[in-house]
Parts: C-alpha cells; sequence; structure tokens
C-alpha cells in the first residue's frame, strides 16, 4: 500500500512580494556610528596603507551605492534616472544625501580650471563625526566610504566617474568624471 | 529567580554615577537618529565583505559576534546615559531592560516571551528588524546567522554591568519562519570585573 505523504510546505515568500519601505524608519546615531567604526577596524586590520584603506572603504561604500541607486530611482524617480550631468549631481546633493543623512550636501561645486571635475562640499560627514584620526595616519578620512557611494550611483547612472573624499572645507568630494561623459553632455546642450 | 549581591549593586552603582555624567553631555548633543536604510545597507556590505573574506560561514558567524561584543560594550554606557535606568532585581528586569535597549537603538520592540520555568532564559520575537530589511539569503548561505551581530550586542553589554549572557537564534524570518526568535540565558554574576585599583 502506498501512502501519501502530504507535506506543509509555507510558500516562500520573496522580497519582492513585500511593499517597498517608505525610508521613514530611524535607528540611533550611536549605533551607526558604533557599526561604522566596527567596519573601519575590520578594514584597517586587512590593509598596510592608508590609500588602501580608503580604498577598502571605498569599496563597501560601492555595494551600498549600487543598493541605493535602486532604491532611490524606484521610490524617488518612478523608475527614471537623471540623463544630464548637472541634474545627476543634483539628484546627489539633494535627494541622495537626504535619505542617507537626514540633510542635503553643503555645496556643489565646479572646478575653474577642469571641466570634469566637480566638489562636493560638506562641513562635517555624519561617518566623521566620532572618528579622531591618528596623527600618523592624517590623510586618512574615512568618508571614501560615502565617496565610494557616490560613485557607484554615479556610474549606476551612466556617468563614470572616479569619487574621492579629502580633508578640505570639512570633508570634500572630488568628482571626476571620464571625458566622454563631459562630451556626451554637451552634444545634449547643443540640442 | 535571580537575586543580586550587594558587590554587583556596588559597582553598578559606581557605572551608574559615570553615566551621569555622561548624560549631561548626551542630553545636548545626541538624541539624534540616522536613517535606517543607510544602516541596514551598511550592515548588508559588512556581511557581504565578510563572506568574501572567509571561507568558512562558521567564521563569518563567529566575526559577527565578535563585532557585536565590541559595539556592545560601548552601547551599555549610552544605554545608561540616556534611560538612568538602575540595577536590575532579576532576570525579568533585564529582560525589560534589553527590550527597551532595543527601542532605544533600533527603533524597534521585541516581544518578551517563553521564559523558563527558572527564569533564567526567555525569547525575544522580532517581527521586523531593520538589520534585514532588504536581505535575502542565497542557498548556499543557509548556515550563516545573519543577525549574529545581536548576541554579541547583548554579551558586550551584559558584561560590562557584570553579567554573563548567552544568547542564539532558534527561529529566523530569513531562513523562512513566521517570526525571528532569539533565545537569552543567564549564565552568571561576574564577580572580579571591578577594575583594578576601585576596590
Amino acid at each position: 500500500m502506498t501512502s501519501i505523504t502530504i507535506s506543509a510546505i509555507r510558500p516562500r515568500t520573496s522580497i519582492l512580494d513585500k511593499s517597498l519601505s517608505k525610508g521613514k524608519g530611524e535607528v540611533s546615531l550611536s549605533c551607526y556610528a558604533l557599526l561604522f567604526s566596527e567596519l573601519v577596524q575590520y578594514c584597517q586590520n586587512r590593509v598596510y596603507t592608508v590609500p588602501e584603506l580608503q580604498n577598502k572603504l571605498a569599496e563597501m561604500g560601492t555595494e551600498v551605492g549600487h543598493r541605493i541607486t535602486d532604491l532611490l530611482i524606484v521610490r524617488e524617480k518612478s523608475g527614471k534616472r537623471e540623463i544630464k550631468l548637472l541634474n545627476a549631481l543634483l539628484f546627489i546633493k539633494s535627494t541622495l544625501w537626504k535619505c542617507l543623512f537626514g540633510r542635503e550636501a553643503d555645496k556643489l561645486e565646479h572646478a575653474n580650471d577642469d571641466e570634469r571635475t566637480y566638489y562636493i562640499i560638506e562641513k562635517e560627514a555624519l561617518v566623521n563625526k566620532f572618528v579622531s584620526v591618528p596623527k600618523d595616519k592624517g590623510s586618512l578620512n574615512c568618508a571614501s566610504f560615502v565617496a565610494g557611494i557616490v560613485e557607484a550611483v554615479l556610474c549606476d547612472f551612466g556617468f563614470p566617474a572616479k569619487v574621492t573624499a579629502h580633508w578640505h572645507k570639512g570633508t570634500t568630494y572630488m568628482v571626476k568624471f571620464d571625458d566622454a561623459v563631459v562630451a556626451r553632455d554637451k552634444q545634449l546642450e547643443d540640442r | 529567580m535571580i537575586v543580586l549581591s550587594s558587590t554587583w549593586r556596588d559597582s553598578k552603582r559606581h557605572l551608574f554615577k559615570f553615566s551621569q555624567e555622561m548624560s549631561r553631555a548626551g542630553s545636548r548633543l545626541d538624541s539624534k537618529k540616522v536613517n535606517s536604510e543607510l544602516f541596514t545597507l551598511t550592515y548588508g556590505a559588512l556581511v557581504a565583505q565578510l563572506l568574501k573574506d572567509y571561507e568558512n560561514i562558521d567564521d563569518v558567524n563567529k566575526q559577527l559576534e565578535r563585532m557585536g561584543y565590541n559595539m556592545g560594550i560601548r552601547l551599555i554606557e549610552d544605554f545608561l546615559a540616556r534611560t538612568g535606568s538602575g540595577r536590575c532585581y532579576d532576570f525579568r528586569d533585564t529582560a525589560e531592560k534589553i527590550q527597551t535597549g532595543f527601542k532605544i537603538f533600533l527603533g524597534i520592540t521585541p516581544t518578551i516571551t517563553n521564559w523558563s520555568t527558572a527564569g533564567d532564559e526567555f525569547s525575544l520575537c522580532f517581527e521586523s528588524n531593520p538589520l534585514t530589511e532588504f536581505v535575502e539569503l542565497p542557498d548556499h548561505c543557509l548556515n550563516l546567522k545573519y543577525c549574529n551581530i545581536l548576541t554579541g550586542v547583548l554579551r558586550g553589554a551584559c558584561e560590562m554591568v557584570q553579567m554573563e549572557v548567552a544568547s542564539w537564534f532558534v527561529q529566523d524570518q530569513l531562513k523562512n519562519d513566521s517570526v525571528t526568535e532569539l533565545r537569552v540565558k543567564f549564565i552568571k554574576r561576574l564577580e572580579d570585573a571591578i577594575p583594578a585599583g576601585e576596590d
């Protein structure tokens, strides 16, 4: 005689079955700061030099950036991305910054001497709030993590760029676009 | 029921005095919040990196616990500073304070259930949890205890108030359970945690 087994397997609910969060959830700053500190320490233990550490932080930021791009384009832009360079930068200065840090970045500037270079300036970067840089690592800026986020967002938008974090007027993110990006944007303007 | 001895209370009072000083400075600067999505994605990037760096998933679980421990030993000061809470009279009291801690730091209130008859073990049940917001575990990661950082936080935080606890996940929504259940067990009171020269 054959027996029939009826198994009660709950259907696996996929992440796509849930509705997208509105992004209003909050956690405490100290909690985030300590998590970030662990992240920095972990990276530091696996590298030898300051530039390596900054690269590693940027790499991890990139992971965050790719995901936040998806999230923001769906939630804030109803599926459309910016196609003009300046609008893409403004999106980062306002929408991205508000989502991640609760306020806009302080300034967006265009370099006088190089049309490929832009600066996003922030007096007090949230991730640096509780970071004191040791003397022997003077140039280290842990906001490289944020630079990684910005770089990923720009690249996902179709504006390949290199973004680095520097100590200047607080923290300055230097955005250097590929030549092709600037050339393409000029063509758009001409039309 | 666990009765706490006077040495425990004294050392706790000591910590408490320290924490009141912190709260004066703290209330001015820091009732600040951060968007939970930044937190979720940062944690996700960290876990993903650990999975890349370690061959063994058990090592990832251990590393997450260790990181949580480091966070816990510092978060407890923040907790005491904000709540100004005094000593715990029993483990049920501790459970409620842990629950409050989740409210303060992660903005969620897990339910306290499934007390053991001896009163030394309970469960925290999470309906939702900012750590796992956008998370789906791939099939080769089924051994991963994604939220294992929380067990470390509890161990570290409790150790700083002279209590050894152990905790582990018995159910996990990421593994298709209906709820995430974290079991917390009281192990023992720590006697020798008072810094040298303080006695």
